[in-house]
């Protein structure tokens, strides 16, 4: 029904604005002024018809389904109605179910079959009223709307108040999202805390969230202890940072202070490849060329390299962020007032001398924001550790050992069979959650950083 | 005196400090050269993978299309020709070019040679030309993922047959085949014609190509009008207020929260609270909005402002209200530079897979979606899925899929280009 519905106030709300524009043009005519330009006219009208059929549209878009169901709950027998929540849910799913057709008419109560009609007819009913009131409340605001047009009603002036509405209310989406967010991870997250105690997820040492179904089961003893995953995201965003930091910052520097526009023009498009490729890819790439290639490395030198190690996804994941570093650093050092390079020239300094005594210091708070940016980045990168890292979760700081990450979990957890009550998948919300509080906490103190250095030489 | 000591100090000191300055940018120049390696490694590691992809090897067969073996009833009903023995057919065929051969056992051998979607083919055939029935064609058709890995040298024929997936007695046939010239590779037009399968040398990018699109649409349809909004509103009306403040902060980090967060929000806030279906292109594209907006909010803003004050001023002076100075002059004219900007978020958007596994798209679809309520791949999850795949056939056809999406991904960002050079004004 409702594409049909939306297309008729599609129609009907063109043809008033051409309707409303050409009565205006009349007005202009007639009495020779109007206050705004005939279009704002049209405007005025459509809007005034468009945004009360919207307005209840969208009311039955949320309320009519619950509203439905708790008239059918109430015509319902008693018996039906006093099982518990969740054994109702499933017979209002079955009427539902039934109600649409998707399944054969094969229960034996007629009670279900009656309540079906019943459901059928309400919906018809409800549909039918949404349908006509909001053509008819429409027409009448518009009408209403319509009358007011005269050759000095301020119709621009209305719509472009109601467009300032329309800009603030986009921009406040921003505020709904980081809402949106950080309430449904958090509500989960707490459902989670009411079975495993905040400081046995945050302490704990062990980590296995397979529950035990039945009691006495091997291997399913449910522990969340989250250090384990702590310590392989840190350990494979330290080698990440430990290749990536000083490619990059060395990348930038060259291609800042030494490299002329002809290899800066070269190399720049050659880092956003870089940054562009999907991480996705890098996982493929480190599961099939960099993980057997440093196993081979390791067997050469005697080391028995576990072939999901953390020293091969660290590395690809270091590739990911070589671009992101050097670029900011890049934007960083060219800040850096020409005044100051020139003082140290002056002084006798080479190049590199200026660059290691003066650049470099007065542009840290900056590199050191890129820095933390790109280790916020490394910690919630998903898809190369889901590829190539390992699942089980091992206390360890060796590099060539598989290890597990925060991330991989809230993949291993949220895939597969769930059942969505159980502390199982809740851990992965609760993960989530101290991903985005650890990440927003980066991320703010870099872009403060960044920002204060930025206020500092402009 | 003094002044000659210090003169012989910074001589003495001299050497040793140009070594260090080549030797410093001696590090920047390796570092360079590093990143540019690790590209270069890159692609031919991809390459060299996937490029076999694009082939696939088929034999040539004659084919009787023998009305005992389909509709032998004579009723012409389409349904009941669709369910008639294709496999029996082709397999005929081939043991006709093989006549020595009479155990069951080594007919079974022969018959594991032929792709499952070979019958598919002969099948699709009949069902659109039925005057074919009773005739012998000849025909291409597709062989096993094994054989085809074994044709591109990927079986180590050397091993013991056990531990080969394709026996002694197989590879002598395919020899003989090879020898009359009847196995060919031909371009595998499945590969971009089907959607996933579980057999390798059936499995295309279809499906998954598809739900990306739609997916990218219903994400550009929602972030790209609010995004445009938001930044006109912050850039031109914005008070300075502690709350605007808060607004932009927000819009910095939404930037940089991680993406597989956006898909916990997604699946709690989309799927568990609204109900919406899971793996539906919909959803994804609801979330990829979510994360492409506040990247859009940045790079409509940066466009915004460079649009010089003496525009608005112009605009002002011949008696516009600021509303038409924004959407008739300044609007138009920063337009080129939020396009740009929008359109290298939305192929960062079409990167991305860790919200997508979240939303449940990681599901295992055939078909191709029709609407973006059907259930649908995307292409980097079709990436990820084929990764995860044991067979050997996927290795490549994984490569081959990251080759389409980063075709799509240049794509993308040379009309992001393309429209900077055309358009954009330098003032």
């Amino acid at each position: 029904m409702f594409s049909y519905l939306f297309v008729i106030l599609m129609v009907f709300a063109i043809f008033i604005y051409f309707y409303a524009k050409k009565y205006s043009i009349t007005i202009r005519n007639q009495s020779g002024y109007l206050h705004s330009l005939p279009q704002y006219y049209g405007f005025y009208a459509s809007l005034w018809f468009l945004i009360p059929s919207l307005i209840i549209i969208s009311l039955y878009l949320i309320f009519a389904e619950s509203f439905i169901t708790s008239t059918l709950i109430n015509t319902l027998p008693n018996d039906i109605k006093t099982l518990s929540s969740a054994e109702l849910n499933l017979v209002l799913n079955d009427i539902k179910n039934l109600a649409v057709g998707n399944i054969a008419n094969s229960s034996s109560f007629t009670e279900i079959t009656e309540a079906a009609n019943f459901y059928n007819k309400q919906n018809q009913l409800i549909d039918k009223v949404v349908f006509y009131s909001s053509l008819i409340i429409g027409l009448l605001t518009f009408t209403y709307a319509f009358k007011t047009i005269s050759s000095s009603y301020r119709a621009r002036n209305f719509i472009e108040s109601a467009i300032h509405v329309l800009l603030f209310g986009s921009a406040l989406i921003a505020i709904f999202v980081t809402a949106g967010i950080l309430l449904s991870v958090l509500f989960e997250a707490l459902r989670f805390f009411e079975v495993i105690s905040f400081s046995d997820f945050l302490f704990g040492l062990s980590w296995s969230p397979q529950m035990a179904i039945r009691e006495g089961q091997i291997g399913s003893s449910g522990l969340f202890g989250a250090v384990p995953l702590f310590a392989g995201t840190i350990l494979i965003s330290l080698i990440a940072l430990l290749l990536a930091v000083p490619i990059g910052l060395l990348t930038a520097i060259y291609l800042s202070e030494y490299a002329d526009i002809k290899v800066r023009a070269i190399i720049k498009p050659i880092l956003e490849i870089l940054s562009g490729i999907p991480t996705v890819v890098y996982g493929f790439f480190a599961v099939v060329t960099v993980a057997p290639f440093i196993r081979n490395i390791g067997s050469m030198l005697g080391l028995d390299i576990a072939s999901e190690s953390a020293l091969g996804v660290g590395l690809v994941m270091g590739i990911m962020i070589i671009p992101l570093i050097s670029s900011l650093s890049d934007d960083v050092i060219s800040s850096v007032p020409q005044s100051m390079r020139e003082g140290s020239y002056g002084l006798g300094a080479t190049k590199s001398e200026t660059i290691k005594k003066v650049i470099l210091p007065a542009a840290l708070p900056g590199i050191i924001g890129g820095i933390l940016l790109a280790a916020s980045r490394a910690i919630g990168e998903t898809m190369i550790v889901v590829m190539a890292a390992g699942l089980s979760a091992k206390l360890s700081f060796n590099p060539i050992e598989a290890v597990t990450t925060v991330t991989v979990q809230i993949v291993t957890l949220l895939t597969g069979d769930q059942e969505f009550d159980s502390p199982k998948t809740l851990a992965a919300f609760a993960l989530g959650l101290t991903l985005f509080v650890f990440t927003l906490f980066l991320n703010f103190i870099a872009l403060k950083i960044v920002r204060k250095y930025r206020e500092q030489y402009e | 005196m003094s002044n000659k000591s210090i003169t012989e100090i910074v001589n003495k000191n001299l050497k040793t400090r140009y070594k260090k300055e080549a030797r410093f940018k001696k590090y920047g120049q390796l570092s360079i050269f590093l990143a540019v390696t690790f590209l270069f490694i890159f692609f031919t590691s991809i390459i060299s993978k996937g490029y076999s992809a694009f082939y696939q090897a088929e034999i040539f067969l004659k084919v009787d299309l023998n009305q005992e073996y389909i509709d032998p009833d004579n009723t012409n009903d389409l349904e009941e020709i669709r369910y008639s023995d294709f496999d029996g057919v082709i397999n005929e065929s081939l043991y006709s070019l093989f006549p020595q051969i009479i155990k069951r056992s080594d007919k079974r051998q022969l018959r594991d040679l032929m792709s499952s979607g070979a019958s598919i083919t002969v099948q699709q055939l009949v069902l659109d030309d039925l005057s074919l029935i009773g005739q012998t064609i000849n025909i291409w058709l597709p062989l096993d993922d094994e054989v085809d890995m074994l044709i591109k040298g990927n079986i180590d024929v050397d091993l013991p047959e056990q531990a080969r997936r394709i026996s002694d007695m197989q590879i002598n046939f395919i020899e003989i085949l090879q020898k009359k010239g009847l196995i060919k590779n031909k371009f595998n037009k499945n590969l971009f014609l089907s959607g996933d399968s579980r057999e390798s040398e059936q499995a295309g990018i279809l499906g998954a190509f598809v739900g990306s699109a739609l997916m990218l649409t219903i994400t550009f349809l929602i972030a790209f009008p609010l995004g445009v909004s938001a930044a006109i509103y912050l850039e031109e009306f914005a008070p300075k207020n502690k709350f605007i403040d808060f607004i932009e902060v927000n819009i910095n980090n939404l930037a940089a929260v991680p993406s597989i967060i956006y898909g916990l929000l997604g699946l709690a806030v989309f799927i568990n609270y609204a109900g919406m279906p899971r793996s539906a292109p919909l959803v994804g594209g609801l979330v990829l909005a979510l994360m492409t907006f506040p990247v859009i909010i940045i790079a409509a803003r940066a466009s915004l402002q460079s649009v010089p004050p003496s525009i608005r001023d112009a605009a002002l002076g011949v008696g516009a209200s600021k509303m038409q100075s924004i959407f008739d002059h300044i609007l138009p004219l920063a337009l080129p530079g939020i396009l740009t900007g929008s359109i290298i978020g939305m192929a960062r958007a079409l990167g991305e897979s860790a919200p997508l596994i979240m939303i449940g798209m990681v599901a295992f679809v055939v078909d191709i979606p029709t609407s973006p309520l059907d259930s649908s791949a995307a292409l980097p999850v079709q990436v990820y899925l084929w990764a995860d795949s044991p067979e050997r056939g996927f290795v490549e056809k994984t490569s081959a899929a990251i080759m389409v999406l980063l075709v799509f991904l240049l794509l993308m960002n040379s009309l992001a280009i393309w429209l900077r050079n055309k358009y954009e004004i330098k003032w």
